[in-house]
């Protein structure tokens, strides 16, 4: 067999591309690589060891053919709607001049070594980075297999290299002679594959940036025919619940099973780490006899507060009255002296209050496993791929890599399905390995359970002061922050929190132009503890440090007397943010920013920069039955190349919908250390009658493709309160804004 | 026992409770996976069937009320209605899973009121929940396939 190892159609080239890596991506990358740096190995060498010997066919790892002709591209990614596989798929489909109609794209293999983000260095899908990682990587497998075809023709013709043209999947030459890549197939399969293949020109595109790039799972997706993990069905399959504690941090007692074991289609109920589990022949009956029974719980080490509790707590730390002993206060972008004090009438001060928020996607979490001793498959919408076969192995005993991943849809995520604990993951393989003999089980989590399973975006309160000099700009600027850190005490500490800070805690207050355009700025942290499990969710600190930069800065422009988007433009040009200034100038002109609008409705704007991206929002409210209703939303996005243009939109549109669903009426509250909301009846999402409009516009760019999965949300959450602000002149101090 | 069934135009026998939702009947017991589970209380649509012509949700119908009464799934579609083409069309779906019970929803309101204002369409859809946000090519995907219908 021929090797592939210094082609470009080799795993995971090294280096990865050329654009700045996205944070988050990155830290997790670093994470393992802080582990891998003690054994001396790379983190995919370790989470891949032990995997099997993979055969890929003279095209590698990423690229199939059919002998018809039929061309299928392997996706590393998960595709969970963010529409990563079209976006791929036209990334190949690109440099290869394939028929778009004769492409396809399937879900790759678990196996680090061969199907890393390159921005992570191990395999995962997260951090908006499924594009920006691929980027160089997914157009040298295309380019590559261009440059075998090109090459199969030349000889099979005895015609120059430069002379053989391709479009469409057909190979041709000057002289009339033409073949199709079917055609050519077995005399290319022979070429040896292009160490550094030449990619195109962007301008030469005939397919990136089109909307000919449509989804190809639409159709499925639309007959009920595409498969998730709910719909898997394998011979001799069992279903199983769990039951949980009802507080965060409770631990079982002991349970009773005599009436569970008499519900028909029971077939066993055991008790596993996280509680009792019921397996059965079906949800239904695992449900009936999980509901039957008798359970008793140890809560000596469970959280025993409730959210406003906890809310004054976090407003005692954030003022200063109260220092626990869960932590210390930690500076992240503090410079120059503060010696003022932050009092006095040029002084600003606002706080702001976060709750707890649920993920919720459609699809709650769910798995299905087979176990038989220490080998082990797991069939499901894996997104933290790596991460689950480290902690599958270890509950079964297993090298990562000999962790068998099917990966089927998701229906959604927006962070959920990939966790530092890999919890229902684990839970599932528990169930398998109890189970035994490689059965099939399929854990099922009901709405219930998916919403009280915490990893949750973490409560967080804010607490800005901001002095201001004569011309209405600031001069000074006190921020505290109070919120839990994810990464401090799990598997991340070790690279994502430096100097004592946890990145994603203050990200977006870190890195902001309003700082940057401000001379002083004393800035602190706070990361309490509680059992209540928290996690990154769509935009992670965005969803809190937006809205409070976004909302502070408009508050200051109304003290001033100063239209809010000339008041940003003029820090924007302080701190040299030329992106922020142009998706503010796109935004705010296609919106008719400053023109009239009907009686009772306002505009508000925001601009925030999150996983490379920089988006602007601007949105028009009416308080209508004390209610803010928002129709229209204009956004604007500097993405780099715009590979998918209509996807970008689509993750505009539904990155709006989900801030605004948090901002108006997200909240998990907490009761005695047990989540209040735990379906659609209390836990209040937006619907469509309550669905703006979103208009999308992206800036041209020729910067390498930089994430849109997460940074339409946070604006939208942020440019909300900022229209409330307009219509009543009162600014917002509380999430979600619409209480009960 | 064994309770007899009309779905998609043909008797099922099925052996489930008769307490049992419709819902897991067609998922767990006739594998008719394309209804979705999403909360099993009648909060997000994604279970939604025809019973008789009228959307449900099948997560709170137990078999033992539907009778002699006629379900229609996404399966019964059949790939072939206006709503599936134009949900293509304008790429509707994102992680997809709600979209069965968004067409099922679709479907009803269309067979009953083919030109439908945006005010039918918001009051139809709004027990669909879509937490992916396709919420504006579901409308308008609704408006195209019902002035597609009303052309043809
Ligand atoms: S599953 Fe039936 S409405 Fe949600
Ligand atoms: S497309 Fe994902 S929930 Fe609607």
């Amino acid at each position: 067999m021929r090797l592939l190892s210094d082609t470009a159609l080799a795993p995971n080239p090294a280096g990865g591309d050329d654009l700045s890596a996205t944070r988050r991506g990155f830290v997790i990358g670093a994470v393992m690589a802080s582990g891998a740096l003690l054994v001396g190995c790379s983190p995919a060498d370790i989470m891949g060891a032990g995997a099997p010997k993979r055969d890929f066919g003279a095209f590698g790892p990423f690229l199939k053919f059919a002998p018809d002709g039929q061309i299928t591209v392997m996706n590393k990614h998960q595709e969970m709607g963010q529409g990563n596989h079209v976006g791929l798929l036209a990334m190949v489909a690109e440099e290869l001049d394939a028929d778009w109609s004769k492409v396809g794209v399937e879900a790759s293999a678990a196996d680090a070594k061969v199907y890393a983000n390159s921005l992570m260095g191990i395999q995962g899908t997260g951090g908006s980075t499924a594009i920006a990682n691929s980027w160089l990587q997914y157009r040298k497998v295309g380019a590559a297999a261009r440059a075998m075809f090109v090459q199969a023709a030349a000889e099979a013709w005895k015609a120059p290299i430069s002379e053989i043209h391709v479009k469409s999947g057909v190979v041709s030459h000057a002289n009339g002679k033409s073949a199709t890549f079917a055609e050519l197939l077995p005399a290319a399969a022979k070429i040896v594959p292009p160490k550094d293949p030449t990619l195109k020109d962007p301008k030469d595109f005939t397919l990136i940036g089109t909307d000919r790039v449509k989804r190809k799972d639409s159709l499925a997706k639309s007959t009920g025919t595409a498969r998730y993990t709910q719909d898997v069905r394998l011979p001799n399959m069992l279903t199983a619940v769990v039951a949980h504690s009802p507080r965060f941090g409770g631990k079982l007692k002991s349970f009773d099973a005599t009436a569970a074991r008499k519900v028909k289609g029971v077939v066993d109920v055991f008790a596993i780490p996280t509680g009792v589990a019921v397996v059965a022949d079906g949800v239904y009956a695992a449900r009936k006899g999980r509901d039957a029974l008798v359970l008793t719980w140890d809560d000596s080490a469970a959280e025993a507060r409730s959210s406003a509790e906890l809310e004054a707590t976090y407003r005692k730390i954030a003022a200063g009255e109260i220092t626990p002993k869960d932590d210390q206060w930690t500076d992240f972008a503090s410079k120059g002296e503060a010696k003022d004090s932050f009092e006095g009438p040029d002084v600003l001060h606002a706080t702001y209050d976060f709750p707890y928020l649920a993920h919720a996607p459609m699809e709650p979490m769910n798995c299905v496993a087979q176990v038989d001793g220490s080998k082990c498959k797991l069939t499901y919408g894996a997104q933290g791929h790596s991460l689950d076969q480290l902690s599958a192995a270890t509950v079964v005993f297993a090298l990562p890599g000999s962790i068998e991943i099917e990966t089927l849809f998701a229906g959604g995520s927006f962070g959920r399905r990939s966790s530092y604990d890999s919890d229902y993951v684990v839970e599932a393989v528990h169930v398998a390995k109890h189970v035994g003999g490689f059965r099939p089980v399929k854990l099922v989590w009901t709405r219930e359970d998916d919403m009280g399973g915490g990893h949750y975006r973490p409560m967080a309160h804010h607490a800005v002061s901001v002095r201001v000099g004569k011309d209405g700009y600031p001069v000074a600027w006190r921020h505290r922050v109070v919120v839990q850190s994810f990464a401090k005490g799990t598997m991340l500490a070790s690279m994502m929190v430096k100097k004592g800070v946890d990145g994603t805690t203050v990200e977006g207050v870190e890195g902001s132009p309003y700082l940057a355009a401000t001379p002083v700025v004393d800035a602190k942290v706070y990361t309490p503890k509680s059992p209540i499990t928290t996690l990154w969710w769509r935009s992670v600190g965005a969803t809190h440090t937006a809205p409070v930069m976004e909302h502070t800065v408009d508050q200051l422009a109304h003290r001033a007397g100063i239209d809010p988007v000339a008041y940003r433009r003029e820090l924007y040009n302080r701190a040299g943010a030329k992106r922020h200034l142009a998706v503010l100038d796109l935004a705010t002109e296609k919106a008719g920013w400053g023109q009239p609008l009907a009686e009772g409705w306002t505009r508000g704007c925001a601009v925030h920069e999150s996983f490379g991206s920089v988006v602007a929002n601007v949105c028009e409210m009416k308080l209508i039955d004390g209610e803010p209703k928002v129709r229209r939303v204009v956004v604007a996005v500097d993405c780099g190349v715009a590979v998918t243009p209509d996807q970008i939109a689509a993750q505009m549109e539904g990155g709006a919908c989900y801030g605004l669903s948090a901002a108006l009426y997200g909240k998990v509250e907490i009761d005695k250390g047990a989540p209040v909301e735990k379906n659609f009846d209390s836990y209040r999402v937006l619907r469509h009658n309550e669905a703006p409009k979103v208009e999308t516009h992206i800036l041209p760019s020729a910067n390498p493709p930089s994430g849109v999965g997460e940074p339409g949300t946070p604006v939208m959450m942020a440019s909300l309160p900022n229209a409330i602000l307009a219509a009543t002149g009162k600014p917002v101090s509380k999430f979600p804004i619409v209480s009960a | 026992m064994g309770l007899s069934l009309s779905i998609n135009g043909q008797i099922h026998t099925v052996e489930a409770e008769p307490d049992t939702p419709l819902l897991w009947v067609l998922r767990d017991e006739l594998g008719m996976t394309g209804t979705k589970y999403g909360c099993g209380v009648a909060q997000c649509g994604a279970c939604t069937v025809h019973l008789d012509g009228a959307a449900v949700r099948s997560c709170q119908t137990p078999i033992s009320a539907v009778g002699a009464g006629k379900i229609t799934t996404i399966e019964g579609l059949e790939g072939r209605h206006p709503l599936q083409a134009a949900w293509v069309a304008h790429d509707v779906p994102q992680c997809g899973y709600c979209q069965s019970g968004q067409i099922m929803s679709a479907a009803a309101l269309l067979a009953q009121n083919p030109k439908p204002s945006d005010g039918d369409i918001d009051a139809a859809m709004s027990g669909n929940l879509c937490r992916c946000g396709a919420y504006q090519r579901i409308h308008a995907a609704i408006l195209d396939a019902a002035s597609a219908k009303t052309e043809a």
